[in-house]
């Protein structure tokens, strides 16, 4: 996303917030799918991980043996798709013995105080 | 921001998520099984009271009612339905479903 589309007041600044580990329900799959799908609106997105939604960034995550399609690589491609603004909770890391060389993408790590104030700067704020 | 919590802080999370991110300006309600958090004499109490220091803190009425949930702890603030609306109106929100 340029600065010129962020400045752009048709372009709406929408967070996914994704709370969820990746194969104990469906919210944490369909929050990157969502998020891919709307990347092609060219909007301001961004997405936050916070609470065992951290867990759905560990890369080795190998679903073969419960018979599911993985799709932990399918998070490379948001730098495809120009989504570029990746947070991660630093306690939620943290709390679960994570450090961002776990994951399959880079991340910034953020204070909750700043990510809170990321929510507040938001046209929209999606639960996943 | 307004940060609406929907489950019971004694079998889920979100509760204690949103209390770290709810800063500033930020208020907390409690509507269907959140209000659980607003129950007087649990052992949540002493959080809920840390929150309450922290912001505003509101329950919807008909869900405390609706639980048998009558000795509400101390600052938090009963809104019915049309309360509800003007929270919405006045903030942006999240819901931490």
């Amino acid at each position: 996303m340029s600065e010129e589309m962020e400045d752009n007041e048709n372009v709406k600044k929408i967070m996914f917030i994704m709370r969820n580990a990746p194969h104990g329900g469906i919210y944490s799959y369909e929050g990157l799918e969502t998020v891919l799908i709307m990347a092609a609106f060219e909007q301001d997105l961004s997405m936050v991980f916070i609470g065992d939604g951290v867990f759905s960034l560990v890369k080795n995550q190998d679903t073969d043996a419960i018979g599911i399609k993985g799709y932990i690589k399918t998070y490379g491609v948001l730098e495809d798709y120009e989504v570029e603004k990746i947070f991660v909770d630093r306690q939620s890391m943290e709390d679960r013995g994570l450090t961002t060389d776990d994951f399959a993408i880079p991340v910034e790590v953020k204070e909750a105080d700043e990510i809170a104030k990321l929510m507040q700067e938001q046209h929209a704020t999606i639960p996943y | 921001m307004l940060h609406i919590v929907n489950k019971s802080p004694f079998n889920n999370s979100a509760m204690d998520e949103c209390a770290r991110f709810a800063t500033g300006a930020s208020v907390i309600l409690l509507i269907e099984d959140g209000v659980y958090a607003s129950k007087a004499g649990t052992t949540y109490e002493a959080k809920l009271k840390e929150i309450l220091g922290k912001v505003e803190v509101y329950a919807l009425e008909p869900d405390t009612k609706a639980r048998g949930v009558d000795k509400i702890t101390d600052g938090v603030k009963l809104v019915d339905y049309s309360g509800f609306v003007d929270l919405v109106e006045k903030h942006k929100t999240y819901s931490w479903v």
